[in-house]
């Protein structure tokens, strides 16, 4: 007898009776008995409430990597999150509520949606933003799309150093026939190498992808690559880590037509890697080349503002097959935290954290690199909050001792070599942290060097 | 009500940070730096947040508030613990590039969740990351032309599908880079076996059926149809919108289904967040498993979890492993409820549903009335229509008298179509009241009707033009020039 059900034998009974059949099994006629399932589904028992939570107290104390100090990024970051959003986001009426078809029973998810819109665009730089997708990678993917269908061009630029995640969802959301995809390959200091771009540009191509700041952290200046591409007739489409944004200069000020980004930094937990929400912006020309839902502002019959579910027509419950997108449910209840995110750390915090993640990242970089053996990879290029480092032992070595210290040390690319990592601090970790961090490395590289 | 912007004012903050604990010594690269106080994010203290949000929270209509009687999409009750459980330190803060050894909480329960998603489907495999149920789709489709592609077959590119097909079935198909082949359904709201015959052949990739279909209907001929489709070489899809119907009665893995997609924001009582995260696993026969997306949660022989890439899978579709947050809801609702408790749920279900079907018809038309229901049905608008009231005026007034309104104008195939799913977590007082709504409505469309197309009058706001909202496009708040 479930708690969730509230009607019992006798209601059941009634029902039957009105309904005109003896018995449940009645209703279940037009099943064809061969396909009816023959026994017990076979699960575990029932537990109570009690008995669960003991069940899930177990199975979760097995996650030690969840207290470990986390210097580990690569696309999900341990930012810190203000308790105010959970207590927004466990109110019922957000989080039980529906997509808001009816809209005059929906304002508090539009206008809170439509005010998302707004703050992604302002950090952006664009004109537009719509409601979110389902992830940065799917929000790139999309956009690559979006390119495709705005210039009619069937080949698509990625640069070499986006993150290798992201790059394999846009290879699976653009593998059909008619797409290409050319990788723009990185010199020996990480930044794009624009010879082979402007190579690559040659004949015309929807799009140029690039990620700001990139995979390895690394800052390059966009604007030479929109220049590139809109040459070409392609837009510029940068994958923008919302977090480096109001320190940098905005994508949009750089030439970008379409921004997309990951909004996890931006007040939601990790997870394990989801629910976060994907987030896209773009000049309002492209709007109806739009993916998604987007929320606007209108008025009711009595001339007061309320908001709506707007340019409808693109999305697959009105033009189905001919649909900018399949997307139906998107990430509603994450981007609800995102903007109340951004309103509580606002204008100001927002900017604080950035630049704490700025100069902390800064700070164990030039402490590591102080330690003999340890070696940046690409130099003296500028980064935000990540950098790459090659250490003089195995990439192995490093995460086993330092998570004796209950530290993820971060996270080992061995595409670029042995020993190279991928080394993240964000506004969370304190100068106490990244002393044990860097003395550790140091004894570790100690040993190695003497022996 | 105010936007947030509007209650800015310079030096408000709604956040505190330690103060930075380490030498400011780091310097942008010049000409890339961004103007301090140029973005135009609000300034507001937490206190004003808070007052924002739950002004703004008492604009919705949810599902602790009153009923949702929305076809296909199953909108339950939410249990509470399944949010505590969800957000417990082990998995909130668990990093998802976390090397496997110190993820094996997330990665077993994530294994369990398997499992359960397998046996209650009948299938042998499955991946949980999909955020959706149209990523799910998607996913789906992927397997299928992989599959096809492998075996020298890969100029199958139809996916046939019922003209009663949710949206995301065509849209998908053409992201998935696949053409829509349309099967009529015959008289009785079925997919007509002759036609599907017809419509298969030698570029046939998949067939893609909602079943019970989008009039609440279990496909009587379901052995035929998905018959007819392998013996043209395609597989079969199922879209497992309405899995709510099965639970624990019938499986799609038995029914000739090769790959399902379930919606764990429907059947599985995770919340709809205002439109998601929702989570869109996908089950499928063994013979697919080598195409699923990287990586799925495998266990060795010590008993220890692991990440594992399918030798022949088709790629990603998120950055990382689903939308494991709503992965861990699911689990803990199949928990709670067990074997018995799922089959409880397919049959309040299916009685609510039938219980509303036999007390609304006989005020709303019902075009295809042959023998039950299965946890839906569709009412048509007809004849409230030759009054002047259109579908869409009954479905504003209902918000009048505290209900949502159902799904409307889908399927495509009912004209005027109100499609009403009251799921099991309603009892039958409330359903009593929705049955006494509609009858007023039906009442007022003969003897008042302007109280219907003047409705709603007892919302946030009246009846919203949505005309004007895309025709004087305003999607972002303008800026206030200084």
């Amino acid at each position: 007898m479930s708690r969730y059900i509230p009607n019992r034998e006798e209601h059941r009974r009634r029902m039957l009776d009105e309904i005109g059949v003896d018995s449940f099994e009645d209703l279940l006629k037009p099943i064809p008995d061969e396909y009816m399932l023959k026994g017990e589904l076979s699960l575990p028992p029932a537990l109570s409430e009690l008995e669960l939570q003991r069940d899930m107290a177990v199975i979760t104390s097995r996650d030690t990597g969840a207290d470990h100090i986390c210097f580990l990024g690569g696309g999900a970051y341990d930012h810190f999150v203000p308790s105010a959003i959970d207590h927004i986001l466990l109110r019922s009426e957000f989080f039980t509520a529906y997509t808001p078809y009816q809209a005059e029973v929906s304002q508090g998810t539009l206008h809170a949606i439509f005010e998302y819109q707004t703050m992604i665009s302002r950090l952006t730089g664009m004109e537009m933003a719509n409601a979110s997708v389902y992830d940065g990678a799917t929000a790139a993917a999309e956009a690559c799309l979006m390119a495709l269908r705005v210039t009619r061009k069937n080949r698509i630029l990625i640069a070499g150093s986006m993150n290798p995640r992201w790059a394999r969802v846009i290879r699976t959301y653009l593998d059909r026939e008619g797409f290409e995809i050319n990788e723009i390959p990185f010199l020996e200091n990480g930044l794009l190498d624009l010879d082979a771009a402007s190579s690559l540009t040659e004949g015309g191509a929807a799009a140029l992808l690039v990620q700001y700041p990139d995979y390895f952290g690394l800052i390059q200046d966009i604007e030479p690559m929109a220049e590139l591409i809109h040459s070409a007739g392609g837009l510029l489409i940068a994958a923008a880590d919302p977090v480096a944004l109001p320190l940098l200069r905005s994508p949009g000020d750089a030439g970008a037509d379409i921004v997309v980004g990951e909004g996890q930094s931006m007040g939601l937990p990790l997870s394990y890697g989801g629910p976060f929400a994907g987030f896209m912006s773009s000049k309002l020309k492209y709007a109806r080349k739009m993916p998604g839902r987007i929320i606007g502002r209108t008025v009711d019959r009595a001339g007061e503002t309320g908001y709506v579910l707007t340019l409808q027509t693109r999305e697959q419950h009105i033009r189905r097959e001919k649909a900018t997108s399949n997307i139906c449910t998107n990430q509603a209840l994450m981007a609800l935290a995102n903007a109340v995110y951004l309103s509580l750390t606002g204008e100001q915090g927002f900017r604080e954290i950035s630049t704490q993640c700025f100069q902390k990242s800064h700070y164990l970089y030039s402490g590591l690199i102080g330690i003999e053996g340890v070696e940046p990879v690409f130099g003296n290029t500028p980064f935000f909050r990540e950098f790459t480092l090659r250490f003089p032992v195995s990439s192995v070595e490093i995460l086993q001792k330092l998570a004796e210290m209950s530290i993820l040390a971060g996270l080992p690319l061995q595409e670029l070599g042995e020993g190279v990592m991928l080394i993240t601090a964000t506004e969370k970790r304190t100068k106490e942290e990244m002393d044990a961090y860097i003395n550790a490395v140091a004894s570790i590289c100690d040993v190695e060097v003497s022996r | 009500m105010k936007t947030v912007f509007s209650m800015s004012s310079s030096g408000r903050m709604g956040v505190s940070l330690p103060a930075l604990d380490v030498p400011p010594s780091a310097e942008l690269p010049e000409g890339l730096e961004r103007e301090s106080g140029s973005i135009g994010l609000p300034e507001v203290t937490e206190g004003q947040v808070m007052r924002h949000f739950i002004e703004l929270s008492n604009a919705n209509h949810h599902v602790d508030k009153g009923m949702y009687p929305l076809g296909s999409c199953t909108m339950k009750y939410n249990p509470r613990q399944n949010e505590d459980i969800a957000r417990m330190p082990g998995l909130a803060g668990l990093h998802p590039l976390s090397p496997d050894a110190m993820a094996q909480g997330t990665l077993e329960l994530m294994h369990r969740l398997s499992g359960y998603l397998c046996e209650i489907t009948g299938f042998e495999a499955i991946t949980l990351q999909p955020a959706a149920g149209a990523q799910g789709e998607f996913c789906g489709l992927m397997l299928i032309t992989s599959y096809h592609r492998d075996r020298g077959e890969g100029h199958r590119n139809e996916v046939l599908m019922p003209d009663s097909a949710h949206g995301t079935n065509p849209a998908t198909s053409t992201l998935a880079g696949c053409k829509v082949i349309g099967v009529s359904s015959n008289d009785r709201g079925e997919v007509d076996p002759e036609d599907l015959r017809r419509k298969v052949g030698p570029n046939t990739a998949a067939f893609m059926l909602t079943n019970p279909n989008t009039l609440g209907l279990f496909e009587s001929k379901i052995g035929e149809l998905t018959s007819i489709v392998h013996e043209a070489g395609g597989l079969n899809y199922m879209d497992g919108a309405n899995m709510n119907a099965l639970l624990g009665v019938a499986r799609p893995g038995d029914m000739g289904f090769d790959v399902c997609h379930l919606n764990l924001h429907k059947t599985f009582g995770t919340p709809h967040g205002g439109g998601g995260p929702g989570s869109g696993p996908v089950a499928c026969i063994s013979d697919l498993e080598r195409y699923l997306p990287d990586s799925i949660v495998s266990k060795d022989s010590d008993g220890r979890y692991f990440l594992q890439k399918p030798d022949r899978s088709f790629g990603r579709l998120l950055a990382f492993h689903g939308n494991v947050g709503v992965l861990y809801r699911a689990y803990a609702y199949i928990r709670t409820l067990g074997a018995d408790g799922l089959c409880e749920v397919t049959e309040n279900a299916l009685i609510n549903a039938n219980y509303l079907k036999e007390k609304l018809k006989g005020i709303f038309e019902l075009p295809f009335d042959d023998g039950p229901c299965m946890h839906e049905f569709v009412l048509s608008g007809d004849r409230q229509l030759e009054k002047g009231v259109k579908t869409l005026d009954i479905a504003k007034r209902l918000l009048d008298y505290g209900f949502h309104a159902p799904t409307i104008y889908f399927p495509l195939i009912v004209h005027e179509a109100m499609m009403i799913e009251p799921t099991e977590t309603e009892g039958i007082e409330d359903l009593d009241s929705f049955i006494a709504a509609m009858e007023s409505i039906a009442r007022e469309v003969e003897e008042k009707p302007h109280l219907v197309t003047d409705a709603p009058v007892n919302t946030p706001v009246l009846r919203l033009d949505e005309v004007a909202a895309v025709k004087e496009l305003c999607i972002v708040e303008p800026r206030v020039e200084e």
